[in-house]
């Protein structure tokens, strides 16, 4: 089983909302004070690769597409336990959209060439556009799952239990495939010092767009098909009242209190 | 290249019913078409679907196309993909709707890679834009600290809406529509994914979605027994109860139960979030609603900076005190 993951690096999404920022100027957002970290959908993809090499073997490669990639922070799957990282780094992929996205990430799969399975996260932290792993199954003319729980591989077919709004789907596919990864496949392993040592002996292979034989303009913002109008923070006016009282007991039978009289009850 | 006309609303049939959310794409899209001085037209599509249409129309739809066919029954990507392609390149809508549910973000992507067009998920807010005539795509993105708008460079533009995020028109069932009956022709052997089951993990009581009143709680719960205390609260309310998705992950509720970006997004009029400190994706599930109160022990705790009422301390000295008195104030 050879499975190719998809992740990229992101602003820290579960740094406090308080420390979220935009600048204007670039329409690009930062959480100050927080450093970037490895998307965590595309993290929950890696922990469900190496669940299904724990289980049948075989090599997982990663594949991350960006700028300014800070190799203690692209090298985390290597560190959980993954075999090789492909970085497509190049100021020419920044700034991509969907499209631009899941166009790069397909081609570079297809250098790749020997793998059964294409692992994404259900959507970046950052943009949530929820569509790389569609859009790369569509460009390669794979078939799609999307949202997985849980994948058994059994003789070249994935049984993939979806999550669904009530519940969830049990789907069969035939590999290769591309399959979207939910939060419910479990939480992803720490790496382990084993781990972090064996990834600090890996070179990420860099390939730029000639590499993965597309021109630069097919790819980030010149690739893109939508554009961004306008980027802003949605404002919160209002204030929130607190119910005190002498002990924490007196506080909550306020808070009752409060809304009884603003008529909520 | 084809002339692109018209706002076209992908229309999902339950239990022979249209799904509230294709109500709420018929809504928009209305008001779009109205704007624009184009047609509304109804994709209804699956098996057994004609009460679902006449309700399209009732709901504001001029025209409804309808695939009906018994394969259509389960969705699945290949062949909904396949349905949707044959009826786009015939009706070339130049804006197309669908929900931000099970279906819908499954579908559009693909369908939009498919059809080389562009789709923008779980939009908040659409509108045409006055000067260019594209469509205004707002969706919250960095899991709801930011929003932006977009506008796709091709056509049609494909969007799906937030559940809630959109209000349906009042149904007249007196309105009168043309229905276009499209032959489905699926060629099953295409379909490459098998459903072999489908779970439904049931939850006692009132559903999430439909609560006027919701009860949650999150990581700071501590334990699945803790949560006996949210459901006596919720009872007494006549309310359900969710979750943020640490108590979801750490299996002491249901997954089913969990509110936010990548969970349920609610709308009731009272939610009550304790020990929940309220990160954006989080709220993106609950901003929604009417009044929210909030019972945490950190004063900086973010859910305080949308909350109306709060009340800083341990929730297990503070919230017995507050049913306690929810109790006595219902019976008095
Ligand atoms: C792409 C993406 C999607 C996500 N989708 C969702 C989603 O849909 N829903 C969701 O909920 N999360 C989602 N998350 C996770 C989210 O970022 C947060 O990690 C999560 O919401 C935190 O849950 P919490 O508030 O319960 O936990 P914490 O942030 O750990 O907060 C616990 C709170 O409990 C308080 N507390 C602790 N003990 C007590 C006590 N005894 N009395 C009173 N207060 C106490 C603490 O002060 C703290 O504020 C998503 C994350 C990402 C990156």
């Amino acid at each position: 089983m050879n499975i190719i993951v998809c992740v990229k690096q992101v602003i820290d999404p579960e740094a406090p909302p308080a420390s979220f920022q935009i600048d204007s100027a670039s329409n690009k957002a930062e959480m100050k004070g927080a450093p970037p970290v490895i998307d965590p959908y595309g993290e929950y993809a890696v922990e469900a690769a190496l669940k299904i090499k724990d289980a049948n073997g075989g090599k997982i490669t990663a594949i991350t597409m960006g700028i300014k990639l800070l190799r203690e922070v692209v090298k985390k799957p290597l560190s959980m336990g993954a075999d090789e990282l492909v970085l497509l780094e190049d100021e020419s992929y920044d700034g991509a959209d969907s499209h631009s996205t899941a166009y790069a990430l397909a081609m570079a799969t297809k250098k790749v060439a020997d793998y059964n399975l294409i692992l994404c996260g259900r959507e970046a932290s950052d943009t949530n556009a929820g569509q790389t792993g569609s859009g790369i199954a569509e460009i390669l003319g794979l078939p799609c799952v999307t949202l997985a729980r849980k994948i058994d591989i059994n003789n070249g077919t994935a049984r993939v239990e979806k999550v669904t709004a009530d519940g969830y789907e049990v789907v069969e596919v035939t590999l290769p495939a591309v399959i979207t990864v939910s939060n419910e496949i479990g939480e992803p392993r720490y790496p382990t010092i084993k781990g972090i040592m064996a990834a600090k002996k890996i070179d990420p292979v860099v390939w730029k767009p000639s590499d993965i034989g597309v021109e630069s303009n097919q790819v980030g913002n010149a690739g893109r098909k939508t554009a961004v109008n306008k980027l802003f923070q949605p404002v919160h006016e209002g204030k929130c009242e607190m119910a005190e009282g002498d002990s924490p007991e007196e506080a909550g039978a306020n808070l009752a209190m409060k809304i009884r009289e603003a008529k909520i009850l | 290249m084809a002339d692109y006309k018209g706002i076209a609303v992908f229309c999902e049939v339950k239990e022979g019913k249209l799904a509230p959310i294709s109500t709420e794409g018929l809504g928009i899209g209305k008001k779009l078409a109205g704007d624009s001085g184009q047609e509304l037209c109804a994709i209804v599509v699956g098996s057994g679907v004609a009460e679902a249409t006449k309700e399209a129309i009732a709901y504001g739809a001029d025209k409804a196309y309808v695939v009906d066919d018994e394969l259509l029954k389960t969705y699945r990507t290949d062949s909904y993909v396949a349905v949707m392609k044959k009826v786009i390149d015939q009706i070339t809508p130049q804006v197309l709707i669908l929900g931000q549910n099970d279906i819908g973000r499954d579908l559009a992507p693909s369908l939009a890679f498919k059809l080389g067009t562009t789709a923008t998920l779980d939009c908040v807010e659409l509108a045409i834009d006055p000067d260019s005539k594209r469509l205004l795509q707002t969706k919250p993105i960095y899991g709801g600290n930011a929003l932006a708008v977009y506008t796709s460079n091709t056509d049609p533009q494909i969007v799906t809406i937030r559940t809630k995020a959109m209000t349906p028109l009042a149904p007249d069932a007196s309105r009168q529509g043309e229905i276009v009956n499209i032959d489905a022709g699926i060629d099953a052997s295409a379909i490459r994914t098998k459903v072999v089951d489908t779970v439904v993990e049931e939850v006692a009581g009132i559903k999430l979605e439909d609560a006027e009143v919701v009860v949650a709680g999150g990581r700071g719960m501590g334990s699945a027994e803790a949560f006996a205390q949210l459901e006596e609260l919720a009872k007494l309310l006549k309310g359900a109860v969710g979750a943020s998705r640490p108590p979801c992950d750490n299996g002491w509720l249901p997954d089913t139960v969990q509110i936010g970006l990548t969970g349920k997004i609610i709308a009731p009029e009272l939610y009550i979030a304790v020990a929940i400190s309220g990160s954006s994706q989080h709220l993106s599930g609950c901003s929604g609603s009417k009044n929210i109160i909030a019972i945490n022990k950190d004063p900086e705790a973010n859910i305080f900076r949308q909350a109306r009422y709060g009340v800083v301390g341990d929730w297990k000295k503070v919230l017995p005190a507050f049913t306690a008195k929810i109790k006595e104030l219902l019976a008095s």
